[in-house]
């Protein structure tokens, strides 16, 4: 977390598109299903309780946030997931978590010192 | 055994951890109270903390510099939003330029403390948060390795900590 790796340049629009598409319970389903194993937007439809110009709806959310990329097959729409954005986040929060655990050890061991 | 859970919330952009202490909360109180002992558990284990200003009070600052494996220092700043001894604590942590002046390219991330006694014992939960997601998105490039590859159950993980 400190160490003075070169911060990339990020676009601020992008981050907030794909935080933007995750904050909702369909879209986020619908990433995990579509980061498993492809399926159509049809398919996706039909495990919804919702229109499936709805579903068209939240897969472009996500389509445009890159969290899942959507490719033409014939008639069908497929969709898959793009699992980068949410590993980052992952990562950045398990990093924090290590630091906390490491700073909450060392305070016991302060404190059990004081004990002797 | 002291981290008793942790909870991170990747919509909200929050971390939380609770501990637990066999001493009362005056004692964990002065961990964050006392710069000398603040500086032994604050940097990571490879960055130790070195607090050159604690002003230890509402709206006061705090300046240190945490130093790497090959003497490269890292500064910081904090600013305290809230204080009430010795159950509450909130401050606000930074980056700073190598004189010691805020780096506002830089992510800045609350910190809540909160100290309860429990028995004779303290229960000690701290909450950060991070301020806006182009920050969080500004750390998670800072903590990044390369080639990075996802297994699935982190994804899992990650949506079933909603």
């Amino acid at each position: 977390m400190y160490n003075h790796v070169v911060v990339s340049h990020l676009d601020d629009a992008e981050i907030d598109r794909i935080f933007h598409a995750l904050a909702d319970a369909t879209r986020r389903d619908i990433v995990t299903r579509v980061l498993r194993q492809e399926e159509s937007i049809s398919q996706l439809a039909r495990r919804y309780d919702m229109s499936f110009a709805a579903v068209q709806k939240h897969v472009a959310v996500l389509a445009r946030a890159s969290l899942v990329v959507k490719q033409r097959s014939g008639r069908e729409q497929l969709v898959h997931g793009n699992p980068e954005v949410l590993h980052k986040a992952a990562r950045l929060l398990d990093e924090y978590e290590q630091i906390w655990r490491h700073r909450a050890d060392a305070i016991g061991d302060i404190l059990s010192e004081e004990d002797e | 055994m002291t981290v008793i859970s942790s909870h991170k919330d990747t919509e909200a952009l929050t971390l939380t951890i609770v501990a637990e202490y066999d001493a009362a909360p005056e004692r964990v109180w002065r961990v964050w109270e006392d710069p000398r002992k603040l500086e032994r558990w604050w940097g990571p284990p490879t960055w130790p903390a070195t607090f050159e200003q604690h002003d230890f009070k509402a709206g006061g600052r705090s300046s240190y510099f945490m130093t790497g494996p090959d003497g490269t220092k890292s500064n910081g700043w904090w600013e305290i939003t809230a204080i009430e001894a010795p159950r509450r604590l909130e401050f606000d942590d930074g980056f700073a330029d190598d004189k010691g002046e805020r780096n506002t390219e830089m992510p800045v991330i609350h910190c809540a403390v909160t100290l309860e006694a429990n028995g004779s014992g303290t229960r000690m939960t701290t909450v950060n948060s991070f301020e806006s997601l182009e920050q969080l998105e500004k750390l998670i490039e800072m903590g990044m390795e390369e080639g990075m590859k996802l297994a699935e159950g982190q994804i899992d993980a990650l949506l079933a900590e909603d």
